[in-house]
């Protein structure tokens, strides 16, 4: 399938198609209720709770909502509202009729909302509570392991199964297989045997496995659910609120010349395969950040830095390079970011939280990201990130290009949020990242905190790739995009994620750089890809036929 | 293979078993288990005997022997068919190859979910029919309620026979889930939905044994043509018992119509309620219901698990080698009604080995349609217009694509609305269920039968009708 389905990532839960949000005081209720016949393409249905993009962008939007919108709730419960099946995880005829680099981005985009689900039960005190009521496999199951707690109805029939690798020829890729041995410490030979078996594993076997933490009974199981779940909204350490924010629809504008949001504007140059995403700092001082809810600065900006990375993601898979600038006041970046990490309450952590995870999304994003320095900009504190996030960055070191008599000088300003409250997925800031094992120059930089770095102070720092003046400017960064849009977009991809990602391994580097990098390859092989492949063949009653030599 | 079942071992069997000590242990740690269950779930009227059936070989001539027997004395035991030493592989990528004696790895999980799925559903209508022995309408009737129990209760123990001899720990618990599972319970039901379903009155259990043991049949059938010989041999075993229980629900409902045919000319109205029969409507309604619930066990027309199982070998088509095809099946097509929203039927053309379950419902349809002749002929032959009919595949369905559809037993498609205000016109009601139960009032006397059912033209085994099958007292 070569699908020209444009993709859109804002939902509501009023008009949801597969899950159902119900808020009762502390305990959320998210119950899966996929409609078969709704899939975000046409060619498959989505037969026992099995999922597409479209459902898990659902499910995405609950999770983000039941963080902003709900402050009181302490716990979430995941279950199905079907009759014995949990969810039978991702739909295979839906994977089996994709393009790959759909395949991907589907994985990406799932993988990133179970991080979110992790980080919510982490960060937010939001802990969520797999209630499996039925089978649950391969997707399915990786649900339920992003959940702090599984719980499994003891019916003598449900089980928990990761059966990729014997029925498709493919790896639990959303998180499937470091999960178990990583967060649920299953012991490596029973998670050998497990990941090896269609059929999975069910009650006490499970639990003895650590595959789930308890088996409830058939009856009564979603009262028991719910004593559970009030167990762990009461130990939830999330900040007391109660008056949610609501998220507003963005209401972007969208041309085939690109997309414009109120704080962020992006432009396509399809020759070019390039997009230049420009972020605009705060249009004035910062206001009471409740009062101002949605339309907070720094929340507005980040949820549309959010939606514009994934419809980029999955709409404009040839802009391979993006350009990152910005636009504004250093100054106001700097008093609003003030305001947020200042406040110690369930919004700015929220807010703060957010953000990281929307960095995060940006550095797993297989695109180059180039950061354009220049008079006007405002790459300071936490937009600074965005630049430190880019595989390269220029600071023109002059006056502007179109006013040379002006005074204005490019420059960039590192503040706390440089520091610490924006973490990498491997669990370092992108400044530890930057200076791996290099602790003095760490500290050299906190002591140049708080002030403006002129563009030789930022060469010198080590903290932008090439400082060109308004001589060269132009033709430096021309010469870059080209010769960058030259090379061989896999081999990019491959490039900079290991260059993004250094030092310690953590259960978030090991999926997206190691897990999910495997599937990628797994996914063009002959033996899960090919016209004979168990990808291919699944479902045609045909079996899949396997080029045997290991590579 | 001794074709002689050996009776002096502790569980009698075909299978050597004397000779395989693990097996024999593991079998003899199940066995206690067994009879824990049957003394709770099995049949609930005691009795000092009862004239049975018991297996005493497997060969064409002679297999079974009918005696008295305590019911918890009966004989549970593992009988396969003999041995064809030259058997091949009769459908699916592995066709014209030698049949396996043991578990290829590959398919295990496979084969063990196919054996525990039979298996579930054995003891199922044991427990359903737990309490059908307190309103017999005979002692004739009575005796085949016991004798369908005992061969539901062996039919178990083959299943449990393979898991044990062929799968391992594994195997082993799964066949004491097999004994955890109850029919109808809330904490831990059947697998399949018809197994969890009351059987409450005696009507109901004559269509049981009718529709839905058929369904054992066809689906032992099956199994029968299995590449994996153990399991192919103890379903042929299977079918051979099992032709019993189809022969009960036969002639249960024949003798029910037979009754209503004679109520209705005697007193020359089709209301014969008050005179102790069941009108001829409500059995149309038992008919709907369990015949629709019976279709749901053949899954959902389009199966990918079914081509799965095909093309690896686990399970073929009914009568897989009278078939002239390529048995491959990767090439053929056939054609699927699907309901529309719209109150239309589209035909889509599928691909045949993904419709094997449709396959297979089409013969099971067509060998309860003789059925339904059958008794219509009862209702010629006594000069009534009324006739029984089957309802339409699609009407009343939990699984596969008519699920979700509202369709009427003539097959018309109609709204939710529509199709509910005529419920009580194609399902049994509330008060039909009453009325029925009200009729059964148990018949222990000698050659003495309850008012709403004819006695049967032949006893068991040659005996008479008033022969006393089974010691009350």
């Amino acid at each position: 399938m070569t699908t020209t389905t444009t993709v859109t990532f804002e939902r509501h839960p009023d008009t949801y198609r597969h899950w159902k949000l119900d808020v009762d005081g502390e305990v959320a209720w998210l119950e899966m209720d996929v409609d078969e016949q709704g899939g975000l393409v046409p060619g498959y249905e989505l037969k026992l709770n099995s999922y597409d993009l479209g459902v898990d962008i659902e499910f995405y939007d609950a999770t983000q909502r039941l963080r902003f919108e709900h402050p009181g709730v302490k716990a979430v419960i995941v279950t199905s509202a079907k009759d014995k099946v949990f969810c039978a995880g991702a739909n295979i005829r839906m994977l089996a009729s994709s393009a790959h680099e759909w395949k991907v981005n589907f994985c990406k985009f799932t993988n990133e909302t179970r991080n979110g689900i992790e980080d919510a039960t982490e960060f937010s005190g939001q802990r969520y509570l797999a209630a499996v009521n039925g089978s649950c496999a391969g997707g399915g199951y990786e649900i339920a392991l992003a959940c702090e707690k599984i719980l499994l109805v003891d019916d003598n029939s449900s089980t928990v199964a990761l059966p990729e690798v014997p029925l498709l020829g493919v790896l639990p890729g959303t998180g499937g297989l470091t999960r178990v041995v990583d967060k649920r410490r299953v012991r490596r030979d029973l998670a050998d045997v497990f990941a090896t078996r269609s059929d999975g594993v069910k009650g006490k076997t499970a639990v003895d496995w650590r595959l789930v933490d308890e088996l409830v009974p058939r009856v009564g199981f979603r009262e028991s659910v719910l004593a559970r779940a009030r167990e762990l909204a009461a130990e939830s350490e999330r900040l007391p609120g109660d008056q949610g924010v609501w998220l507003t629809p963005l209401n972007p504008e969208v041309t085939d010349d690109g997309i414009k949001y109120r704080f962020v504007d992006i432009t396509f140059d399809r020759p070019a395969s390039l997009a230049t995403i420009t972020v605009r700092g705060p249009e004035g001082e910062p206001g009471d950040l409740h009062a101002e809810g949605a339309d907070g600065w720094l929340l507005r900006l980040t949820r549309e830095l959010d939606d514009a990375i994934l419809r980029l993601r999955a709409n404009e898979t040839e802009l391979g390079t993006w350009v990152l600038r910005t636009e504004g006041d250093p100054a106001g970046v700097l008093a609003h970011e003030q305001q947020v990490l200042g406040a110690k309450d369930w919004l700015s952590n929220e807010i703060l939280h957010y953000y990281k995870r929307t960095l995060k999304r940006l550095d797993v994003t297989s695109r180059t990201l180039i950061a354009l320095i220049e008079p006007g900009s405002c790459f300071a504190g936490v937009l600074l990130e965005l630049a430190l996030a880019a595989d390269r960055q220029y600071i023109l070191d002059g006056p502007p290009i179109d006013d040379e008599d002006s005074e204005e000088r490019a420059s960039i300003t590192l503040s706390e949020a440089n520091f610490g409250p924006f973490p990498m997925g491997n669990g370092l800031t992108r400044l530890q990242s930057r200076f791996y094992g290099d602790d003095d120059h760490l500290a050299w930089l906190v002591r140049e905190r708080d002030h403006a770095l002129t563009p030789a102070e930022t060469v010198e720092l080590g903290l932008v790739t090439d400082a060109p003046d308004d001589l060269d400017w132009e033709d430096e960064i021309r010469i870059a995009l080209e010769g960058r849009a030259s090379l061989s977009p896999d081999a990019l991809t491959g490039m900079e994620a290991n260059h993004r990602f250094v030092g310690p391994e953590t259960i978030e580097t090991k999926i997206f750089g190691r897990l999910t990098a495997w599937q990628n390859w797994i996914f063009t092989r002959p033996n899960a890809s090919g016209p004979e492949g168990a990808l291919r063949r699944y479902g045609t009653g045909q079996k899949a036929i396997f080029d045997r030599k290991r590579v | 293979m001794p074709e002689r079942i050996d009776y002096d071992a502790k569980i009698p069997n075909n299978v050597n078993l004397a000779d395989d000590r693990r097996l024999q242990r593991a079998l003899e740690g199940w066995q206690p288990k067994f009879m824990n269950w049957w003394g709770e779930m099995g049949p609930t009227l005691q009795t000092h005997g009862v004239y049975l059936r018991t297996a005493v070989s497997v060969g064409r001539e002679g297999w079974a022997h009918f005696d008295h027997v305590n019911v918890p004395d009966y004989r549970w035991g593992i009988f396969l068919a003999e041995r064809d030493p030259d058997r091949r592989i009769a459908f699916g990528e592995h066709k014209g190859e030698s049949v396996w004696q043991q578990v290829p790895g590959e398919y295990r999980a496979d084969l063990q979910r196919l054996i525990v799925i039979q298996g579930d559903t054995e003891p199922a209508s044991v427990e359903q029919q737990r309490l059908l022995g307190l309103t017999a309408p005979s002692l004739y009737d009575l005796r085949n309620l016991f004798q369908v129990n005992v061969e539901e209760g062996r039919h178990l123990w083959a299943m449990v026979y393979l898991l044990h001899a062929y799968f391992g720990r594994e195997g082993r618990d799964e066949a004491e889930g097999l004994l955890l599972r109850n029919s109808g319970s809330p904490d831990a039901p059947r697998i399949l939905g018809a197994f969890n379903e009351e059987t409450a009155d005696w009507l109901a259990f004559f269509m049981f044994t009718y529709f839905t043991d058929r369904d054992g049949k066809y689906q032992l059938g099956t199994l029968k043509e299995s590449s994996f010989d153990p399991l192919s041999r103890t379903c042929e075993f299977m079918l051979k018992e099992e032709a019993h229980h189809m022969f009960v629900g036969t002639t249960g409902v024949d003798r029910v119509v037979q009754r209503s045919a004679d109520l209705i000319r005697e007193h020359d109205t089709l209301d014969i309620a008050s005179h102790g029969g069941i009108p001829l409507d409500i059995i149309q309604r038992y008919l709907n219901f369990h015949y629709t619930v019976s279709l749901d066990l053949f899954g959902s027309e389009t199966s990918t698990n079914a081509a799965n199982y095909y093309t690896a070998g686990l399970k073929g088509r009914w009568q897989e080698t009278r078939r002239k095809d390529d048995h491959k099946l990767t090439e053929d097509s056939r054609d699927l009604d699907r309901p529309n929203g719209d109150g239309t039927w589209t035909s889509d053309e599928l691909q045949a080995i993904l419709l094997l379950n449709l396959d297979l419902r089409g013969e099971y349809t067509a060998d309860c349609q003789t059925g339904v002749n059958r008794w219509n002929k009862i209702l010629a032959d006594a000069d009534l217009d009324f006739r029984f009919k089957l309802p339409h595949p699609g009407f009343n369905r939990e699984v596969g694509i008519n699920s979700g559809h509202h369709i009427t037993p003539d097959g018309n498609i109609v709204d939710e609305a529509t199709w509910e205000a005529s419920r009580h016109r194609w399902l049994p009601t509330t008060e039909d269920l009453t009325f029925v139960r009200s009729l059964m009032h148990p018949v222990y006397e000698r050659g003495k039968i309850a008012s709403w059912v004819a006695p049967p033209r032949q006893g068991i085994n040659g005996k008479p009708f008033d022969y006393e099958y089974v010691h009350l007292t």
